[in-house]
């Protein structure tokens, strides 16, 4: 249900026999071991065990050669699915979790930390603080003020075109609601599909949520609504839907029967006009085309907020409340908050960015470059709807009540006092 | 008792006690504790761990009044029971019928038609996707439509029966085959002498001597369709048309949510029903060997 990158039918089937198999996984979430490189020769400070989520081979590949790197300590990587990961982090962090664990930032992080179930860590936090610019420190932040995360890298959210049909067409991005409408009725009028759209698998229609909500009503309301302090029936919120629903009729239909990847090949097969997804959406791109993807932040609804905030969920790592090895482990969290390890990462995969302002970027890519110019232009970074408020709320209410909403989006009155109520039963 | 009737010898009581106490024990353990832990957790707000807080019968006020996927899983779970009951189960008897004739090739429709059942339901729900997907799914391809087979909440939950009963004839197929092979040929054939029909002959006769295979095949039928699971799991985890009670339980406990006691309460609900066949299924079960 989290934004991943893409697997193959092949991994797919297999990574739903390994759910299926979850009974086997609840109790010690310990799937493959294998030793990294490292490994064999154990540094001065031991072994360290590092549970990672990292089972799609790029991921996995960049994290085993950043761990190779590693010299102080030996590493033993713990690799889990994906969505099993997830699923179980519960169990695992209250049963015996490996020292460090990869997690994301944000209200998910501060929910975990909030149990006691991370260890601070402030100290590494001292030495590597200088390399992180305070949206990030702020997103590493638990609620009692202390760091508890480490970020590695990061994509942000964005509406997707190809430089060339824009070019031939002489579109221009749109700064504003009404030029987005306007472009939006332009490209219908020249046979695209004018705003590429799938939410099969629930959490796409997040992203459009979440910029919507931003764009109008503002971060700090945004986060506020997210930690359940707000009422799902105030009128800013329903603009939120009702300006949304104004553009639901240019989003490709029958949406609710299509996967990301799927919407994305429309792109790619300039069939469609444009597409708001995480820099992920590279992944269904051929070499040869990555260069003619670009993309332009959602434009301005509200002047008071401007293009001020945008979605950029942050992957990291945190040391577990139980660590055996503390001191292996935070030497290990240091090594992966170097920008040298970061860099590794994002050159595997083209769909992420370094999280570290020390990042060398002169082998990203253009889009990468663009990205990376994207998110320091933003004053607050929100991680997704799914990471910024109760998993439950997230899984169990929004993506129901958001595909309710693209299904029927004329009843969004019930809609948002059924949203309200289900609200109150989980945030009390 | 060994020592007050005399009766047991200490070797007849280490028996008793082994046989016995394992099962005991065994059945305890796995099926009635869980059951009963699951219907008291029912009445709590639990994540898992943490403190246990006791509140009484509001999950279930919550779950049929402000949780809006209940209503429509109890609505699809009864729509898949009256689907297999009333279409894949006739029609895998049809077939059963047909192939018992020894049509030339019945071999092949047999094989053919058993095939599906070799595969699991999360595979076939793989299947499923690649004919009704809309814009890659052979079904529009090839019909030119351009329906959302998966995404549209009217008519998705159908088409995933069809394809769970595309697996359930052959398997209820294959099951009133060995019976119908197991009929005496000397009853169809006195009926036949007696100026029977082939229709009269199928039910008057031949169906009724099919007594033990049709309570199978009712057993089979319904716990297919309470247990329904892995298909809409692999199409779209279960949601927007294609919610199940065994899905949401899922959701609800095992994922991220951790909502122990709201999941436990729709578990329950799932036992309920499961009971209420269960024990009618007995209880004429038991009224006949009487």
């Amino acid at each position: 249900m989290d934004q991943r990158p893409p697997i193959s039918r092949r991994n797919l089937i297999l990574g739903t026999a390994a759910a299926f198999g979850v009974p086997a996984v609840l109790a010690a979430c310990g799937g493959s071991e294998q030793p990294s490189p490292g490994a064999a020769a154990t540094g001065g400070l031991g072994t360290v065990t590092l549970g990672s989520n990292a089972s799609d081979e790029v991921p996995k590949k960049s994290l085993a050669t950043v761990v190779g790197n590693f010299t102080q300590a030996g590493v033993r990587i713990n690799t889990v699915d994906h969505n099993t990961f997830q699923e179980n982090i519960n169990r695992y962090l209250r049963g015996t979790p490996d020292d460090v664990f990869t997690w994301f930032a944000g209200y998910r992080m501060q929910f975990f930390a909030e149990q006691g179930l991370a260890t601070d860590i402030s100290d590494v936090w001292q030495e590597i603080g200088g390399d992180y610019t305070q949206a990030f420190k702020d997103a590493s932040t638990g609620t009692d003020g202390k760091q508890y995360f480490i970020p590695f890298t990061y994509y942000p959210w964005a509406v997707f075109y190809r430089k060339s049909v824009w070019e031939e067409k002489g579109y221009e991005p749109p700064r504003t609601l009404d030029e987005l409408t306007a472009l939006a009725k332009r490209m219908r009028g020249d046979d695209l599909v004018p705003i590429a759209f799938a939410d099969k698998d629930g959490w796409p229609a997040m992203g459009t949520f979440d910029i919507i909500n931003m764009r109008t009503n503002g971060y700090d309301f945004h986060i506020s609504l997210m930690a359940g302090k707000e009422s799902w029936t105030d009128p800013r919120v329903k603009q939120v839907f009702d300006t949304w629903r104004g553009l639901l009729e240019y989003h490709q239909p029958a949406s609710l029967g299509r996967t990301w990847q799927e919407a994305a090949q429309s792109l790619a097969q300039k069939k469609s006009g444009m597409y708001l997804l995480g820099m992920f959406v590279a992944q269904q791109f051929p070499e040869e085309d990555l260069d003619d993807l670009d993309f332009f932040t959602f434009p301005e609804i509200n002047p008071a907020h401007g293009t001020d905030s945008i979605d950029a969920p942050i992957d990291g790592y945190m040391v577990s409340a139980k660590a055996k090895n503390v001191d292996g482990a935070k030497a290990l969290v240091k090594h992966l908050a170097q920008a040298s390890s970061q860099n590794v990462a994002t050159e595997l995969d083209p769909g992420t960015l370094a999280a570290s302002s020390k990042a060398d970027t002169s082998g990203y890519s253009a889009l990468q470059k663009r990205g990376a110019e994207l998110v320091s232009q933003a004053s607050h970074i929100a991680q997704f709807l799914d990471r910024d408020t109760r998993p439950d709320f997230a899984s169990t209410v929004m993506i129901p009540s958001l595909q309710s909403f693209i299904d029927k989006p004329g009843e969004v009155d019930s809609l948002l006092a059924s949203i309200e109520q289900q609200k109150a039963n989980i945030f009390r | 008792m060994a020592v007050r009737t005399r009766r047991y010898s200490a070797r007849d009581v280490t028996v008793l006690v082994i046989g016995l106490g394992v099962a005991v024990i065994v059945n305890v353990g796995l099926i009635w504790g869980p059951t009963l832990a699951s219907v008291a957790l029912s009445a709590t707000d639990w994540n898992g761990f943490g403190p246990i807080e006791w509140i009484g019968g509001r999950n279930y006020a919550d779950l049929a009044g402000e949780y809006p996927p209940f209503w429509s899983a109890v609505r699809n779970n009864v729509l898949w029971l009256v689907f297999l009951g009333l279409v894949a189960t006739p029609f895998g008897l049809f077939c059963a019928v047909l192939l018992d004739r020894r049509l030339r090739g019945s071999r092949v429709y047999q094989s053919a038609l058993y095939m599906p059942v070799v595969l699991s339901l999360a595979v076939v729900g793989f299947i499923a996707q690649l004919v009704y997907s809309h814009d890659y799914g052979v079904l529009n391809a090839v019909t030119g439509l351009s329906v959302d087979w998966l995404g549209d909440r009217s008519v998705n939950i159908w088409v995933v029966m069809v394809a769970a009963a595309w697996r359930h004839v052959g398997y209820v197929m294959i099951i009133y085959l060995a019976g119908l092979k197991a009929v005496d040929p000397a009853l169809k054939e006195a009926a036949a002498i007696d100026g029977a029909n082939e229709r009269q002959t199928f039910f008057r006769v031949v169906f009724p001597t099919l007594r033990p295979v049709n309570v199978i095949v009712l057993v089979i039928t319904v716990i297919e369709a309470l247990r329904a699971f892995d298909i809409v799991y692999a199409i779209n985890k279960g949601r927007n048309g294609l919610e199940l009670l065994s899905v949401l339980v899922t959701e609800n406990i095992v994922g991220e949510a951790s909502r122990i006691g709201f999941g436990s309460a729709i578990a329950v609900i799932l036992l309920v029903i499961s009971l209420g066949f269960i024990v009618t299924y007995l209880s004429q079960l038991f009224r006949e060997e009487r």
